[in-house]
């Protein structure tokens, strides 16, 4: 029964942790590059890359759930956070590149920040019905 | 180093950025609720979907800057701020006016207080920017 729930959720696992704490990192590496005048480097957009390719994997997992008859417990939030989350790391990405100042990295910061919160409430989305 | 004063560079991409983010969270947030359970709650989730075109209009003004630009974006931030208190003050006095959560509910406190701060940057940021030429 709650194994079963347990195993539920395809958004709970490696992907998902691995996508917080990478985001995680991307945003304290951009934090020190705005507190030093730096512009968005090299590391921080190679960083937006593989998250947006952890993000999508993610989703990929999801979709496969989906497919395989699983089904979130709040499918429209669920979707709706989905959706916003893969389009998370293009936003900084773009918005980086038109600011090549130190509130370039101030921007891949804040998204970045704001990453984990969208992976956490898909998560939650996921389980309310199972949980 | 001379830091910009345009309007939309430097702080200011930093402030559309959030603004994006809170219009992306505000829309969703306001078109699931409507959508799904308008009867329930339909003061509260008219006032998620105004929050969310406000946010929205404010991160095209900001974007777009220019004379008009600035002035919606003004517009947008001071009636943001008014929003934000008014509902935080009302949230708090009487729970039944608001029974389903807002983006402005307790001041902002579901996102980290941000959309209490986010109109006083916004204004700070066009006080600052006043002799922008653009």
């Amino acid at each position: 029964m709650t194994t079963a729930a347990a195993a539920g959720s395809p958004v709970d696992g490696i992907l998902a942790t691995a996508s917080i704490v990478l985001s995680l990192l991307i945003a304290v590496w951009a934090l020190v590059a705005a507190v030093r005048h730096r512009a968005p480097d090299r590391l921080q957009f190679v960083g937006l890359a593989v998250l947006e390719v952890a993000l999508l994997g993610l989703a990929v997992v999801a979709l496969v759930a989906l497919g395989g008859g699983e089904r979130p417990g709040e499918p429209g939030a669920f979707f709706g956070y989905l959706v916003t989350l893969v389009c998370l790391p293009p936003l900084a990405w773009v918005l980086a590149r038109m600011e090549p100042t130190r509130w370039g990295s101030a921007i891949v910061c804040a998204v970045c920040l704001v990453t984990p919160v969208v992976v956490v409430r898909l998560q939650q989305t996921w389980e309310v019905v199972g949980g | 180093m001379a830091e910009q004063r345009a309007t939309n560079r430097g702080p200011g991409r930093l402030l559309i950025a959030v603004y994006i983010l809170f219009a992306i969270a505000a829309t969703s947030r306001a078109g699931l609720q409507i959508a799904t359970k308008f009867d329930e709650a339909p003061v509260a989730y008219l006032l998620s979907a105004l929050a969310a075109l406000i946010y929205i209009v404010a991160a095209v003004g900001l974007a777009r800057a220019g004379h008009a630009g600035r002035r919606v974006a003004l517009a947008c931030c001071s009636v943001e701020l008014v929003g934000v208190v008014g509902v935080g003050i009302l949230s708090l006095a009487d729970k039944e006016l608001f029974p389903d959560e807002t983006v402005w509910s307790g001041f902002g406190s579901g996102y980290g207080y941000i959309p209490l701060v986010l109109p006083v940057l916004g204004l700070l940021w066009l006080w600052r920017t006043r002799h922008d030429p653009a």
